[in-house]
């Protein structure tokens, strides 16, 4: 019930803020942070609950970006609409991804997604239609009522999926199927001779992961009226994806609520105020901190207080 | 007495408050490829532009402000140019826009300025408005269309009687716009196409592609290239060749223009027929006083010594948004479009008239051969006939030496 | 496809191959024998391509630069893979395995940002006498810079493979890939041994940059692309196998020439990758796995 409170408090401030802030540029912000927040709990339901790190977030992200913007210079359609399809798409990739690559382990597993990434971005360079590399510009409809700005639609539309994605984690979490993956990452072969259903629940994971990276990606044209492969599937968002749960701590879904928050924010006041370059260069430090010296991440450092704290 | 110290009071205070609008400055901004592959060209660029800013103020400003230049360095990135722009607006809250130097770069953000309806002065692209349409566009390349670029380079070919040609483009927003362009005109003169590739941005070597051009026989060769890739394929074919039925090589390599690039490439360069806007020896009012003023202060940033390619332009770009603030006394966005739409515009690389769709109305692209260059040699550059002007007619100094093999001293 | 061309395809496609397996060779020893998921061994490499470039302005040959590298980038490679070893696989477990691949990437991160800060993104090149021109047999022309690559990339492999089965050191490294425990019943240390291999795989990556920058010119994003062609080898090659690795570069190289050729470049950077996946998909032992 807490959850749901919360979760209702942040949706009425996002909503309040987009009435009582002028500046655009907050919203500009605000939504690259909360994309990350998706993509981060996207991720940590493979990643964290299960322990198969996903190296492939771009290609999934990036799938889900270009369905809605090959969906939108086609027809036109709403938002909505290309909302359902990037996450329909993404999910399906997850899918056919997982039933090809589930049965390697870890490292194996890991590279393989980055091999995703890069035939994704391969297969959009040479389609046409789509732009191929020089790119797609898009010219997008004026915002429906009541925004005033397309850019505050797009940051609340954000932060709902911003909250879908957790309360989706959440009930993964504490439901027989997060049991499940946590049984796996534990001990994949002690699972499988329980009688845990591990590949239905690795490619539930899969699946699921990779329809909320699509639909974290399906607003990027819009946002940008512009798409155009190399940065749409970038690394970037691969790291980013993965770091914020690892600095933040995979275990709960928590974690790379606080991690995204954490490490977006940092990223979009040095962009702004040093430079591009040094806020990856500030992500991959944090990565390697947390990953030597927390790896329960933030929470994990968090319980231990509290927990050192008792008499 | 009380109500008029009051009003005293009011009116003082409304003259000092107008006088701290008066002192606030216009801020003009823009993003700049200085890394990257058009670095080398935007970071000269820059200084012409910041001439034009001090030469403004030192007139005393824009309608009585100081003129404030913001910029920054977009890596020739087109991922970065829509956030750049964005802050600019945003953050920095400039009241005027230059485009980033390029087509690649400036791509991304005509559907921005589209629709907040903002004033954009080109800074160099090709075709970058022709799916946009915006009608607050006005660009400073003198190149309208495919048809100012490829006349000259196949007019040429024609001489030597040129059946086939072969294309090479990069796939990005300039030479596509430039390949389909010219694969058009190809077509209606009757050319049989040979050979047409595309090739990711990123490319770096071309040893295959060359090697397949001159397996499939061209005449012609048209390359629309970035500078890194123009460099590389310079070096291929002077590593591989393009064989000898090649009458022609060149056309839309960008990069080739920029001193640093000349000065490297030397002799590989001899024979190329390639595209230029200013070559020595063409005469515009107030620009051998512009090169003075600029290469003393290029020589202490270390950029472009020369700045025959891009820096006269950038300052022209300067030049005519000043004329129609002057001339319109309001930094309303509307206005000066309307301003810049209907008058032609003095600058220091000539006359400037705009049509609808805010690209020139007369084009003076300039088609040149490079020809008797010397390795490592700076100076040779500013000499007349480096460059021999092939088109337009009115700027013309000779005619092309074909085969290319010919041309190259092979 | 006409034959000469195909032939032309073929030849490059060695050349390229074999220097594929080279910068390959130094993850099949630390991925493939150590088990260590080093990510970062192409950001090394790139590294080193840098370093190079650095030295080479003083007037230094490329491959003298390369092979004078070697010994700083052994230093470095030991201290990495201890603090690798003290921070990860000391605590074990799979949780290991997780953030030790996530630390590997940072790493990667941290050099490629850390060469944009210092180099910023502009593409570098070195000169040398065998770079800008070509051999001319018949009516082909083949870049010298290839055949350099080519030359010292055989020599290097060959010196790792005599390394790895005549020497001491060399055969306990192979050793300690394939029964750690016995290896410490017989009284070596297997820690030190993998430090020591470790070391040797980062000095074959500072050769590797040096013959990377000499084929072409060099940016800091470089290694994301040999992410993929490096794996790609290791794994088609079997982990462990030094003769796989350089079969699988071959295989790698001629396979990427021909899509080239046939299809165009734009579909030149799947080839590693779209390998990779079939071989994990049908025989994930590759080739000469053990």
């Amino acid at each position: 019930m807490r959850f749901w409170i919360a979760a209702g408090f942040a949706l009425a401030l996002a909503a309040a803020a987009t009435v009582m802030l002028k500046n655009e540029y907050y919203f500009f912000a605000g939504y690259t942070v909360l994309m990350f927040v998706v993509l981060a709990t996207a991720w940590n339901i493979l990643g964290g609950y299960a322990g198969y790190v996903n190296f492939g977030t771009p290609a999934f992200f990036g799938l889900g970006a270009y369905s809605a913007a090959v969906l939108f210079k086609a027809t036109a359609a709403p938002l909505a609409l290309q909302l359902l399809l990037a996450a329909t798409m993404s999910g399906l990739l997850g899918f056919a991804a997982g039933m090809l690559t589930l049965r390697l382990r870890g490292i194996f597993f890991a590279i393989a997604t980055i091999a995703l990434t890069v035939i994704m971005e391969t297969l959009f360079i040479n389609w046409r239609y789509a732009g191929g590399a020089t790119g797609l510009q898009l010219l997008r409809p004026p915002p429906t009522v009541p925004f005033e700005s397309y850019i505050k639609m797009l940051f609340v539309l954000m932060a709902l999926l911003a909250v879908a994605a957790v309360a989706i984690a959440r009930y993964i979490e504490r439901s027989w199927i997060g049991r499940g993956l946590r049984a796996i990452r534990d001990s994949e072969e002690a699972a499988e001779c329980s009688g845990v259903p591990t590949l239905r629940l690795k490619l539930f994971a899969c699946t699921v992961s990779g329809a909320l990276m699509g639909a974290a990606g399906a607003t990027m044209p819009m946002y940008l009226s512009f798409i155009e492969p190399a940065s749409t599937f970038n690394l970037n968002y691969a790291i980013g994806a993965l770091a914020s749960p690892m600095i933040g701590g995979t275990a709960s879904y928590l974690g790379p609520v606080i991690g995204a928050i954490l490490l977006s924010t940092i990223q979009q006041v040095v962009t702004v105020t040093i430079s591009g370059e040094m806020n990856v260069m500030i992500v991959g430090v944090m990565l390697v901190v947390f990953v030597v010296a927390a790896p329960e991440g933030i929470l994990g450092l968090f319980r231990k207080f509290v927990s050192s704290r008792k008499p | 007495m009380n109500l008029i110290k009051l009003l005293a009071t009011a009116f003082g205070a409304l003259v000092i408050s107008c006088a701290a609008v008066a002192q606030q400055p216009i801020k003009i901004g823009m993003s700049q490829p200085q890394t990257g592959s058009l670095g080398a060209a935007g970071k000269a660029e820059l200084v012409a532009i910041r001439m034009w800013v001090d030469d403004v103020n030192a007139k005393g400003g824009l309608l009585g402000r100081k003129v404030e230049f913001i910029v920054y360095d977009d890596q020739t990135n087109p991922a970065l140019t829509p956030g750049i722009y964005t802050k600019l607006l945003d953050v920095d809250k400039v009241d005027l826009l230059f485009a980033p130097y390029g087509t690649v770069p400036t791509a991304p953000i005509m559907p921005l300025v589209k629709q907040r309806g903002l004033l954009l002065m080109g800074n160099f692209s090709f075709q970058v408005n022709h799916t946009v349409k915006h009608d607050m566009w006005f660009n400073n390349l003198p190149a309208a269309d495919a048809q100012s670029w490829f006349t000259g380079f196949f007019e040429q070919g024609q001489k030597s009687g040129a059946k086939s040609i072969a294309f090479l483009a990069a796939d990005q927003e300039f030479a596509q716009n430039l390949a389909n362009g010219a694969k058009e005109l190809a077509q209606k003169a009757g050319l049989k196409t040979v050979y047409s590739q595309n090739y990711p941005p990123t490319t770096t070597d071309f040893s295959s592609l060359i090697r397949a051009i001159r397996a499939a026989k061209p005449d012609m060769v048209f390359v629309c290239s970035y500078p890194n890739d123009s460099v590389a394929i310079v070096r291929a074919v002077n590593e591989i060749g393009v064989g000898e039925s090649v009458k022609l090589f060149g056309g839309g390599m960008v990069g080739l223009q920029f001193t640093p690039v000349m000065e490297s490439l030397g002799s590989m360069l001899n024979g190329i027929v390639n595209y230029n806007s200013y070559v020595p020896g063409v005469k515009y009012a107030g620009i051998d006083e512009f090169f003075q003023r600029y290469q003393k202060k290029a020589a202490e940033e270390k950029v472009d010594p020369l700045g025959f390619y891009l820096p006269p332009f950038g300052y022209a770009m300067g030049q005519m948004l000043e004329q129609a603030v002057n001339a319109t006394k309001s930094l309303d966005q509307k206005k000066l479009a309307a301003y810049l739409h209907s008058n032609t515009m003095q600058t220091i690389v000539g006359p400037i008239s705009y049509n609808k769709d805010g690209e020139w109305s007369q084009s003076r692209m300039l088609m040149i051969q490079f020809r008797g260059i010397a390795d490592k040699n700076l100076e040779q550059w500013r000499q007349v006939g480096k460059q021999v002007v092939l088109y337009p007619p009115a700027y013309k100094t000779g005619d092309a030496v074909m085969p290319f093999d010919k041309a190259r001293g092979k | 496809m006409p034959l000469d061309l195909l032939l032309e395809a073929v030849i490059f496609g060695v050349l390229l191959g074999c220097f594929y397996a080279a910068v390959s060779m130094g993850l099949s020893v630390s991925f493939g024998l150590l088990d260590v998921p080093h990510v970062a061994h192409p950001a090394i490499m790139v590294f080193g391509a840098y370093c190079t470039f650095l030295l080479t302005r003083y007037g230094l040959d490329p491959i003298v630069t390369g092979v004078l590298l070697m010994p700083p980038f052994f230093l470095l490679g030991m201290a990495v893979y201890r603090f690798y070893y003290e921070a990860f696989e000391k605590r074990g477990g799979k949780e290991a395995g997780v953030r030790g691949i996530a630390f590997f990437f940072g790493l990667a991160l941290v050099i490629e940002v850390g060469l944009i800060l210092g180099f910023g993104v502009d593409q570098r090149m070195v000169e040398a006498a065998y770079i800008g021109n070509s051999l001319s047999i018949g009516d082909m022309r083949i870049p010298l810079r290839f055949l350099v690559a080519f030359g010292v990339a055989l020599v290097l492999m060959s010196a790792l493979m005599l390394y790895l089965s005549k020497t001491f050191t060399g055969r306990a490294i192979k050793a300690v890939a394939q029964d750690e425990p016995a290896l410490r019943l017989m009284g070596a240390n297997p820690v030190r041994i993998k430090q020591w291999a470790f070391g040797i795989a980062t000095a074959v990556a500072a050769l590797s940059g040096a013959l990377l920058i000499i084929i072409g010119p060099v940016e800091p994003g470089l290694d994301r692309v040999y992410i993929g062609r490096t794996f790609s080898v290791v794994v088609l090659a079997g982990l462990g196998s030094m003769t796989g690795t350089l079969a699988a570069g071959l295989i790698l190289g001629i396979s990427e020439s021909i899509v080239l050729m046939q299809f165009g470049a734009s579909w030149a950077p799947a080839v590693s990758f779209g390998l990779l996946l079939i071989v994990l998909g049908f025989r994930p032992q590759g080739l000469f796995g053990r």
